[in-house]
């Protein structure tokens, strides 16, 4: 065997093998993670969050607390923003149905928008107005 | 910009958010805690902006005025609204994050490119999971809110609705729900989307129609739950970091307000959400009580006993919301005040018609808020104090629920009122109160019972004093 011949060699059993290494990656134990996986833990994460944090709210302030989680939940409007701003591309969608996501999305966009500006400015007119004793 | 950057500008903002909540655990953090929210906001809106990179000049021209006529009516509202309305105030934002929900689903269903979550008839079976589950939530909290919107404006009775076979249509409708959000995401049927949302439109409106009145602190609660779980269900059909975090902030801030509701009234929450408490008046016993004599008072006698006492405790509840008697009470405290007495606040869990709502009324009369203290703060100094005056409150002070296992009440955390010298009980009427039972207080030595509207009442007092 020749010199040339034990390199070639050398070099198909070098591909074998990481091709069995990228297959063992792609079966069983070492899958790739989907990605809900990853929204499932933040989403579980925040939950224990905010039982620990909306347990330490004093309750003087449940009002305000309500008016400020409708604030925050109104961060729907980015759901909203994208729909605004769905385009059309030919054979993907039909136009009459991006039409739709559109008039859809604009009056979310309207709803999200009372609800920010109000939730908030109404949270921070009450959160005015608890003073101490002076 | 690159999708990291966005996840983790997304990130950022449900941070925030998380601050935002935190300062709530004073009132001097509570104000950078709002400003912190708003940040949140600003940051997932820009970052949005950049992504959904439009360079449509209609779309620009949409977005500005959908955010200017939205924003603009917020702050018209927000600026209008009396403290006293606060509770339909929030029940009616509920119902547009509920509605908002339904359309932002109903908008990547037809426009799922938009999202990035596939193309039409092709999407993710998990994402048709999640977006049936956010448009059910989403549907439920919106018309559930309009309900106890009108409960609480006095547009429709306050009284719970019931009628025949009301649990056993709920649950069929319950099961014809989870059947059609199985159905959705195995078709990704269009039809089935509609159907689905339009049954559970409906069944939000029947389930808070049995609700009573002074069950709103819980039902407004639970809606406040639902309008974040809402929130998280899209947040998973977009795979959005900002929304899932917030839904799960919002969705557990509902359901742990239900619960301290709930216990402040020593039910279930299950006893709540069937309905109906209230309904079936006991008036057994008020019939026969009709004639037991009360002690009368005046305004002028509320005045002397109270110059005269060395402490007071106020125990405000919904009847000082609805006749607007905060401000004066106000003013009736500081002539007291003037007068060498001690006066603090008592305020029942429960009192009012959403959490936290005498809090805010007081705050408003301006009293500072370390006067005003929770059941288990006080409810031992009652027995020291000289005068209790309760206005507009009832069943949280009946000793019925504690001695009474008949009554409906029973096993209520209530106020200690009758410990202290004398009771001072400013009413219209001797009605009984919501639970629809009378309240044994009204007819003992030391009551005196001060007939009327509360405002004129207080106002009178502060005349004598």
């Amino acid at each position: 065997m020749n010199k040339e011949s034990i390199v070639n060699v050398i070099e198909a059993a070098n591909v074998e093998a990481i091709t069995l290494v990228s297959n063992l990656e792609h079966s069983g134990a070492l899958d790739i993670v989907d990605p809900f996986m990853f929204r499932l833990s933040i989403f579980i994460l925040a939950i224990f969050i905010g039982y620990y944090v909306i347990w330490s709210v004093t309750p003087a302030l449940h009002t305000p607390l309500m008016s400020v989680t409708n604030a925050i939940s109104s961060v729907i409007i980015v759901g909203a923003l994208l729909s605004v701003g769905a385009n059309f591309i030919p054979g993907s969608a039909e136009a009459s149905d991006i039409f739709y996501a559109k008039t859809f999305g604009f009056f979310a966009l309207i709803l999200a928008s009372i609800n920010i500006f109000g939730g908030f400015l109404v949270s921070h007119r009450m959160l005015a107005m608890y003073k101490k004793k002076v | 910009m690159s999708a990291n950057i966005v996840a983790f500008l997304y990130l950022v903002s449900g941070v925030c958010f998380i601050l935002a909540l935190r300062g709530l655990s004073n009132p001097e953090s509570a104000r950078l805690g709002n400003i912190f929210g708003i940040s949140g906001m600003a940051i997932a809106v820009l970052t949005t902006l950049t992504i959904s990179a439009t360079t449509n000049i209609l779309d620009g021209i949409l977005i500005i005025s959908g955010i200017t006529i939205g924003g603009g009516v917020g702050i018209y509202i927000a600026r209008k609204i009396p403290m006293t309305a606060m509770p339909q105030l929030v029940a009616a934002f509920h119902s547009l994050v509920g509605l908002a929900a339904v359309l932002v689903a109903a908008a990547a269903l037809y426009a799922p490119a938009a999202m990035g979550i596939g193309s039409p008839g092709n999407m993710h079976t998990s994402s048709l999971v999640e977006m049936g589950l956010g448009v059910t939530i989403g549907a439920i909290t919106f018309t559930g809110s309009i309900v106890a919107f009108t409960k609480l404006q006095g547009l429709v009775s306050g009284s719970p609705l019931t009628f025949p076979k009301q649990h056993l249509i709920n649950l069929l409708i319950g099961i014809s729900l989870v059947l059609m959000i199985i159905a959705f995401s195995l078709t990704e049927s269009h039809f089935i989307f509609w159907a689905l949302t339009f049954t559970a439109l409906l069944i939000g409106v029947l389930i808070i129609i049995p609700i009573g009145g002074a069950d709103m602190p819980v039902v407004i609660s639970m809606l406040n739950s639902y309008s974040g779980w809402a929130a998280a269900g899209i947040g998973f059909t977009l795979g959005n970091t900002a929304l899932i975090i917030t839904g799960a902030l919002v969705g557990s801030s509902g359901a742990i307000l239900s619960y301290i509701m709930c216990k402040g009234m020593n039910r279930s929450f299950f006893n709540v959400i069937l309905g109906g408490f209230g309904s079936d008046s006991n008036s057994i016993s008020s019939d026969t009580d009709e004639n037991r004599p009360v002690k009368r008072g005046s305004a002028e006698d509320a005045a002397f006993i109270m110059k005269n006492a060395g402490s007071v405790i106020i125990v405000p509840g919904y009847g000082m919301a609805v006749a607007q008697a905060q401000h004066a009470l106000r003013e009736m405290v500081d002539e007291l005040k003037k007068a060498g007495v001690s006066v603090s606040y008592a305020i029942h869990p429960v009192a009012g018609r959403m959490p936290g709502h005498m809090n805010v009324l007081l705050a408003e009369a301006q009293v500072p808020y370390d006067e005003v203290y929770e059941l288990e703060d006080i409810n031992s100094q009652f027995s020291q104090t000289d005068v209790t005056f309760v206005i507009g409150a009832n069943d949280v002070t009946n000793p019925a629920a504690k001695t009474d296992p008949q009554s409906p009440i029973y096993g209520m955390p209530i106020l200690d009122v009758e410990r202290s010298g004398t009771v001072l009980f400013i009413k219209r009427s001797m009605a009984s109160g919501y639970a629809g039972v009378q309240n044994e207080l009204f007819f003992r030595d030391n009551t005196m019972m001060l007939f009327g509207d509360a405002k004129k009442m207080v106002e009178n007092i502060v005349k004598s004093l």
